[in-house]
């Protein structure tokens, strides 16, 4: 019993990392067509950044915003410099993306060595809670919780506010956007910004369970195209419940198929696709 | 005289050995050469197909491991292991092709992605086969026709002798009207079903194609190099591959080659000068991307027409 | 024939000629050219700047200058890729023509030149790749190992853990690539052999996201958990595994808790037991004095990599004086290479054995808080002149499969 609670909790947790990791990239994908591939890259150098600030006694929370807002504006120019000429160039955009990861990754080996760092988490939430019999780490629990009013607030930002209107709207059909008189190009660059800022953001929550080191980055952009194919595009609820589904099959798969360790995200994801091609809760088709 | 540039390219690339005089920069010239003949398999589908994958590793790497593992374990000949592997790798393709075709665009990408991440667990895991990160490695290179290709010269001329037949081919392919249709179907689907093509299938038989052609630069490799591990397999891989053809110029004819020619060279020859070499590729990318975002080879045509025609 | 035999013997009378006249030769006022692979990109970077270090503070030391010539060190990055190790290799063997190679990083490194050196027969130093076999099966007679073999540490931790921590039963876990297996192999043989059972044997794999899952499962019943990771993965797991509460005490290997990540970790690695060839906390002259001189140039202390650069550019130095600098006459250099016994080794004496791997101390360490609250590798006990064979004959030991994931077979899992 102990064991299937914690492996829940577990896949909760990794679920709601997972959130954070590809909300970004689903918007920035389900608005401007775009397969941002540095979305790994700016969740590294995030939580790099953010380590940083926490050497220098920057309260955890802080780092994390502060993380966050730094990749925005990173993200942003990226968008105003290099992507806005690529609209509807897939292979360009591949390119260029791709380039930009890798300067990301190479700066950050320059900058912050090649060691492996571990973030240290906050103080109110070290250490483990018995959770039904059994124990649990609380910062788990604090992610789980973090993940959920970061959805919350971005739902409330897509359904309830006029950016929210402009953003659904040009998920669904960008020409018609354009034609009724939404500034396309002003909303492209804030979602960008948002989609990089989340980036940023979740590379520091994950920093005190995955540690920060070169590779993290190489790690983590599979995660999140996986957990987007499987939601669909461009849906937020998309997002939470694919991260939620990728977070049990990791989790569970790991543990009760250990050979099968290497390839159990893929697998799957390859079957989904297959029977599904637009993932199991997508609408839009790829 | 339309074979005039092809016939004085392969003249060129002919007395290339005897102008590089050092047999490491055969070597690499050898190197950059299977690293063309991949990434102009990888093009038929990127840049002529507009599929773009992120796997393209497994037919590189599933070509290498059979030709070794049929050689190695088995001990078949040099020509019964190499036939075998291709014809394994291309079979694999087959069912591949299958599969990816589900889906497009961001979809095909992704399961690319999946089928080669799949290879690479296995390539880690199945350690009896495959010998895990360890590899294979004691393969000799063989001796074709009974001519020995152990040096770098050698090796260099039979590198090119593959090459021209790959290149030739694939020439031959994309103009070919199959290799209309597939451009067709790239640019307009629906028109190109509207007038009775079977576009999935032009779509397999490319994806099939492409398969061989990576595994022909598998073979090669494996020969080169005389050792494989799950490295050649893994996504770094595919996406190195994928910028060699996206940087010189994809569904262009030397694009491919251009490109691995500006991987090859910056990650083995700057890299010995310059210690952030990494990010000086990822520069160059990005200013491509902005300056010549058709690629170099499109690129500099245009600069190179541009000039001529100045007022 | 004759012009042979001149051309063979000359360099050598004029050479003993020039020496007892005091008068170098031509030949020996050339520098030596050495090549180092290293890996300076990517995710490995981090040991390879390490080996860096190690390498440039002995030739500090030595004022670029080995048994009276001077250095040529060319250094090449292998992206910790191997195809790119290959070229990187034909780059100093031919391009820069260097007479001995120290490198490379990584086991699959390695044994993707090992075809290589032995065609262009160039003397290699290996100061990291730990593969078992590169020194036990398919012996390379150019290739030296200044450092162990993954099992080498493992075996001594198997015996020290069932008879003098007493344990009976012990879960592992460990990375699952070859340097995970064989650790765990090493450790497991001899801890059952001292009648010790291995309960459960989990398997991580390099690039996993999260060790909850693996935690989880551990079973607390047992009397402690070994770790075998690398790189990254240690620090990560212990970091976890701390967070989950579990109170099973953990011994390590070597790289899970080695002094180039030890300085960034916290508490969870206190207590860790562990063992290696070496550790910043070995109570001797000579490392006291290594261990300041890494800390006033590089402020951290010397581990794995650090150590295996410097103690093969000292082994290099140990076969050149043998053979007074003339590393051009290469049999007569490799054969005094193979029989190096290094005195002045940070680590204690190491000398090689018949297969070109070291025979040397290997210490049991905890990691403890210094002084000044720097974490270290405290030294518990020393096993001396340990071989990677441990006690078992070689003959048989190399009769046996290589330590893998399912040699030897796990018979006491539950």
């Amino acid at each position: 019993m102990g064991f299937w609670i914690t492996q829940s909790l577990n896949s909760l947790a990794l679920g709601g990392l997972l959130f954070i990791l590809s909300a970004g990239f689903s918007l920035i994908f389900g608005l401007m067509r775009i397969a941002n591939l540095s979305h790994g890259a700016y969740f590294m150098l995030g939580a790099y950044v953010g380590l940083t600030l926490l050497q220098r006694g920057v309260n955890f929370w802080l780092a994390a915003l502060a993380a966050g807002a730094a990749i925005a504006i990173l993200g942003g120019l990226v968008e105003r410099i290099v992507l806005r000429q690529l609209a509807g160039r897939t292979l360009s955009q591949v390119l260029a993306t791709l380039g930009i990861a890798f300067i990301i990754a190479d700066a950050c080996l320059w900058i912050w060595s090649g060691d492996p760092i571990p973030l240290t988490g906050p103080a109110s939430l070290r250490g483990a809670v018995p959770v039904l019999g059994t124990h649990f780490p609380l910062y788990r629990l604090g992610v789980i919780g973090i993940a959920a009013v970061i959805a919350l607030a971005l739902w409330l930002l897509v359904e309830k506010t006029r950016i929210g209107a402009m953003i659904r709207a040009g998920v669904d059909d960008l020409d018609m956007a354009r034609a009724v008189g939404i500034p396309v190009k002003a909303l492209f660059t804030a979602v960008f910004c948002l989609g990089s800022a989340l980036a940023g953001l979740g590379g520091v929550i994950a920093g005190p369970i995955l540690s920060v080191y070169p590779g993290l980055d190489a790690d983590m952009l599979p995660l999140a195209l996986v957990v987007v194919i499987l939601g669909g595009v461009g849906s937020l609820g998309g997002a939470v419940l694919g991260s939620i589904v990728i977070g049990f099959i990791y989790t569970f798969g790991n543990a009760l198929l250990p050979d099968l360790a290497y390839v159990i995200l893929f697998l799957p994801m390859v079957i989904v696709l297959v029977a599904r091609p637009r993932g199991l809760f997508g609408r839009i088709a790829t | 005289m339309r074979y005039a540039p092809s016939i004085a390219a392969l003249a060129a690339l002919l007395a290339l050995p005897f102008a590089l005089g050092n047999d490491y920069y055969v070597n690499l010239a050898s190197q950059v050469l299977i690293a063309a003949i991949f990434a102009m398999s990888l093009n038929l589908l990127v840049g002529y197909g507009g599929m773009t994958s992120l796997g393209h590793a497994a037919y590189l790497g599933v070509g290498a491991y059979a030709t070794a593992w049929l050689t190695l374990r088995l001990g078949l000949g040099p020509l019964g292991a190499g036939a075998a592997a291709l014809a394994i790798t291309t079979l694999m393709a087959g069912f591949y092709g299958v599969l990816a075709l589900r889906a497009s665009g961001l979809g095909f990408l992704m399961i690319t992605l999946a089928l080669g991440q799949i290879l690479w667990g296995l390539a880690y895991r199945w350690v009896g086969v495959t010998g895990g990160d360890n590899g294979l490695s004691g393969l000799a290179r063989p001796a074709p026709l009974g001519i020995d290709i152990t040096g770098a010269r050698p090796f260099y001329f039979f590198a090119l002798a593959v090459f021209a037949v790959a290149f030739a081919l694939v020439a031959l392919f994309v103009r070919s009207p199959f290799g209309a249709s597939l451009q067709g179907a790239r640019d307009q689907p629906r028109r190109m079903r509207a007038l009775g093509y079977n576009v999935w299938m032009i779509r397999w038989i490319t994806f099939v194609l492409a398969g061989f052609w990576g595994a022909v630069a598998g073979v090669l490799y494996v020969y080169y190099n005389n050792f494989i591990s799950p490295h050649a397999l893994s996504l770094t891989q595919s996406a190195e591959v994928l910028l060699m053809v996206i940087a010189g110029g994809a569904a262009t004819l030397t694009g491919p080659v251009v490109g691995a020619a500006l991987v090859v060279v910056m990650k083995n020859v700057v890299s010995a000068y310059v210690e952030r070499w990494t990010l000086l590729l990822g520069v160059v990318f990005v200013l491509i991307v902005m300056f010549l975002p058709d690629g170099l080879v499109p690129g500099v045509q245009r600069l190179y027409a541009r000039w001529r025609t100045r007022p | 024939m004759i012009k042979r035999l001149i051309s063979r013997a000359l360099p050598g009378v004029l050479a003993s000629l020039a020496l007892a006249l005091s008068i170098p030769a031509k030949a020996q006022n050339e520098p030596i050219r050495v090549g180092f692979l290293t890996v300076k990109s990517g995710a490995l970077a981090a040991g390879g700047r390490q080996m860096e270090e190690g390498l440039a503070l002995f030739l500090k030391e030595h004022k670029n200058t080995i048994a009276g010539r001077k250095v040529e060190l060319f250094t090449a990055d292998t992206a910790g890729q191997p195809a790119v190790t290959k070229t990187k290799a034909q780059e100093l063997v031919e391009r820069d023509k260097v007479q001995v190679i120290i490198g490379p990083l990584a086991a699959f490194e390695a044994l993707a030149i090992d075809d290589y050196i032995r065609q262009a027969k160039v003397p290699i130093i290996s100061p990291s790749a730990a593969a078992e076999d590169l020194t036990q099966r398919k012996v390379n007679p150019w290739f030296v190992r200044a450092v162990g073999t993954s099992a080498q540490p493992m075996h001594p931790l198997g015996e020290y853990a069932a008879k003098t921590l007493g344990y009976k039963r012990v879960v592992t876990i460990g990375d699952d690539f070859a340097f995970g297996h064989e650790g765990v192999a090493g450790f497991q043989r001899a801890f059952e052999d001292n009648g010790g059972k291995v309960v459960q044997k989990l398997w991580s794999p390099l690039n996993v996201a999260d060790y909850g899952t693996y935690i989880s499962q551990i079973d607390t019943k047992a009397d402690a958990v070994l770790i075998a990771f690398a790189g990254a993965n240690g620090p990560r797991f212990l970091k976890q595994y701390r967070e989950y509460g579990v109170k099973l005490p953990v011994i390590a290997s070597m790289t899970s808790v080695d002094e180039g990540v030890l300085k960034n970790m916290g508490d969870e690695a206190l207590g860790v037991i562990s063992s290696g060839w070496y550790t910043a906390g070995i109570d001797s002259a000579v490392n006291k004095n290594f261990v300041h001189a890494v800390n006033q140039e590089y402020k951290a202390d010397p581990g794995y990599y650090t150590v295996g650069a410097y103690g093969a550019a000292l082994m290099l130095e140990e076969a050149l004086k043998k053979v007074n600098g003339k590393i051009e006459d290469k049999d007569a250099f490799m054969k005094a290479l193979r029989s190096a016994a290094v005195t002045n080794d940070p680590r204690g004496v190491v000398r090689l054995d018949e297969y070109g791997n070291p025979i040397m101390n290997v210490y049991i360490r905890k990691v403890e808080r210094s002084r000044d609250g720097k974490l270290v590798n405290a030294v518990v006990k020393t096993y001396g002149g340990v071989s990677q064979f441990w006690n078992y004959e070689p003959k048989q030991f190399l009769a046996n499969p290589v330590y893998s994931r399912d040699y030897p077979p796990a018979k006491n899992l539950e």
